[in-house]
């Protein structure tokens, strides 16, 4: 052992249990290759998302009547669509959309949703009762449903999507939250702050949320699955991006006139869409089976 | 000289509702704690013994307000602490501190040694930020602890240490009256002696007063000065700790000590056992609690709760709360129906 002096000590840490954790973590996540794939395609498709655009020379909404519905070719990858317009650009410049709203949606429903399971967790009571039986009701809800009931109320644009979706995904956030509060809850070292005079907030932040974490970050990856289909889903019915936005979902709605002659305009989207959710949720096993390792038996 | 009252309980109650129901009306109440009153003297160490269930520790967490008791008033150093907002609470919390009995239970993983007692500064503000680091290792070694030890983490600690842990976190904010929750309950024997030493050395170092709270009569017989009976949420008997050990007066009481082994094999000792189980809290007994399992019991008990009082030849401030403590004593109540096993 050696012995450090104070001063020198200070503020260094030693490898904490965290760090530990993260090892194993890590180690786990890696055995699992469909989860490496997965991760993988999603860091794939952010870079994609964010650099795409720069790289691709065509301009997603412009039309050209003469090469309307061409086969894919070397000029054209994904072909072209009825206006013309090249599909591969669309493609690239739809990731973006797809994935802000992905990301976005599900920040917001998480940070609701947290904050909502933890302070129902924490305090109980009427404040739980109230809290919980209104995630209840929306949990009623098939989940497109809400989403176009919101979709429709608010008006149809990319923004009011991504607030529907996130509201969607409130209630799935509350109810593992606050489960996991009531467990954390309970434990002695929570009543020796208490009894130290910690505030509610400081126990909250610093000795509840860091406890739990991990199923917290599993939700958010495989919420974001969900929330791209369903985005999709409304962009398909006409409530989302409106046209000429590349948006997939909207790009689908629109192919499907087309799918006998020219089945492309369909197929890349959709091929796309189900990539996407499938990353996601392939990543999202993967990081529960490595965050709790005890979970998968 | 006068003693100086430190804690003063009086007819405290902690009845925990029970919700039923579709609507989660609340249908009955456990009551943890019954009415109870005593008082602590500054300076001293004061136990609280019972079986598990008796509402010991539910008495110390009252007080802490860990859990807001139902009724009744906890003054601490002259000030009503259940009415005080909770944030004044907060404020009055540096007083008060709290071991507890799990050590891998109650210190949070993710914290080093450090920052736990960092922490605890912070909160109330003890030191200002830059002396705190001096003051964590002065922590340590006063708890028996090295200087390198401060930024490892708790699982790198056995039990004992963690404890040891535990209590430079109840020092660190140099708290006047510890409330020591089972706090050797899950340690090693030898590793118990250790720290009941240490708790014993910084009482006198510190001038803090215990409220201990144990099932282990044994440890409760080595650290207090008086000793608190509880069962089933009220409190049977009281008195300094010799006049409890030597000569209880309480048939609970009584039962309670014989059950403690005596490492003499050649000596033979009378065991009261009694029969039964504790009766559920949630619907005690009338009258005197104990009248269901008391081998002396009469039709008074059935009907009349006994308060305390100092019966007969009984030393001051040694109160036993039962009807018949002289005529237990002197035979004109025979027991009845009781198992008198000799060993």
């Amino acid at each position: 052992m050696v012995q450090q002096t104070p001063a020198a000590e200070f503020g260094q840490k030693r490898s904490s249990p965290r760090v530990e954790a993260y090892k194993g973590f890590w180690r786990r996540l890696r055995k699992n290759k469909a989860a490496v794939v997965g991760g993988a395609l999603i860091l794939f498709f952010i870079l994609t998302g964010i650099l795409g655009p720069f790289f691709t020379t065509a301009d997603p909404n412009a039309t050209q009547i003469s090469i309307k519905l061409q086969s894919p070719s070397a000029e054209h990858w994904f072909g072209t669509d009825n206006y013309g317009r090249d599909i591969f650009t669309r493609i690239i410049h739809g990731m973006a959309i797809t994935m802000k709203v992905g990301f976005l949606s599900v920040a917001l429903g998480g940070a609701v949703g947290v904050f909502l399971g933890i302070i129902s967790g924490y305090y109980g009571g009427i404040l739980d009762t109230v809290i919980m039986r209104t995630m209840d009701v929306l949990l009623a809800f098939p989940g497109i449903l809400l989403a176009l009931a919101i979709v429709s109320v608010l008006g149809g644009s990319l923004t009011n999507v991504i607030i529907a979706v996130g509201i969607f995904s409130i209630p799935a956030f509350a109810r593992i939250v606050r489960g996991s509060t009531l467990s954390v809850r309970k434990l002695e070292y929570i009543d020796a702050v208490k009894a130290l005079g910690a505030s509610d907030g400081r126990i909250i932040f610093k000795h509840i949320l860091p406890n739990v974490l991990s199923p917290i970050i599993v939700q958010l990856t495989l919420r974001i699955a969900t929330a791209v289909l369903t985005a999709s889903g409304l962009a398909f019915l006409g409530l989302g991006a409106k046209p000429p936005t590349p948006e997939w979902g909207a790009m689908l709605s629109e192919g499907r006139t087309y799918m006998r002659e020219a089945p492309h305009l369909v197929l890349f989207p959709g091929i796309m869409i189900v990539l996407v959710v499938l990353a996601f949720n392939i990543f999202g096993d993967g990081l529960r089976d490595a965050l709790d390792p005890k979970m998968k038996k | 000289m006068v003693k100086k009252e430190l804690l003063k309980v009086e007819g405290l109650k902690q009845y925990f509702p029970i919700k039923g129901g579709m609507m989660g009306r609340t249908i009955n109440y456990v009551k943890a704690v019954d009415d109870i009153s005593f008082t602590i003297y500054e300076g001293e160490t004061v136990s609280i013994v019972g079986e598990s269930g008796c509402g010991k520790s539910t008495t110390g967490r009252a007080i802490l307000r860990l859990e807001e008791p139902t009724e009744g008033s906890v003054v601490f150093n002259g000030e009503e602490l259940t009415t005080l907002s909770k944030r004044s609470m907060r404020k009055h919390r540096k007083d008060l501190q709290i071991i507890f009995q799990d050590p891998y239970a109650s210190i949070n993983p993710r914290q080093t040694v450090a920052d736990v007692l960092d922490e605890a500064m912070t909160i109330q503000k003890v030191l200002p930020a830059k002396d705190r680091r001096k003051r964590i290792i002065e922590l340590l070694e006063i708890v028996g602890l090295n200087e390198y030890q401060a930024d490892r983490y708790p699982h790198e600690f056995s039990g004992g240490q963690r404890q040891r842990i535990g209590i430079a976190r109840a020092l660190s904010v140099d708290p006047k009256l510890i409330i020591c929750d089972e706090a050797v309950s899950a340690l090693d024997v030898s590793i118990q002696a250790q720290v009941l030493n240490l708790l014993e050395e910084l009482q006198d170092e510190f001038q803090l007063t215990y409220l201990f709270i144990s099932h282990d009569l044994g440890v409760v017989r080595h650290i207090s000065d008086r000793v608190i009976v509880m069962y089933l949420g009220k409190i049977v008997e009281i008195g300094d700790k010799h006049s409890i050990f030597e000569s209880p007066k309480h048939p609970y009481t009584k039962a309670l000590l014989s059950a403690i082994p005596v490492p003499d094999p050649t000596r033979e000792k009378k065991h009261i056992v009694l029969t039964g189980d504790v009766p559920s809290p949630i619907d005690p007994p009338s009258g005197c609690r104990f009248h269901t399992r008391c081998p002396f019991a009469q039709a008074k008990c059935k009907t009349d709760v006994p308060e305390l009082a100092t019966h007969g030849d009984m030393k001051a401030g040694h109160q036993a709360a039962c009807h018949f403590v002289e005529k237990i004593e002197n035979g004109t109540i025979a027991a009845k129906g009781f198992e008198e096993a000799v060993f």
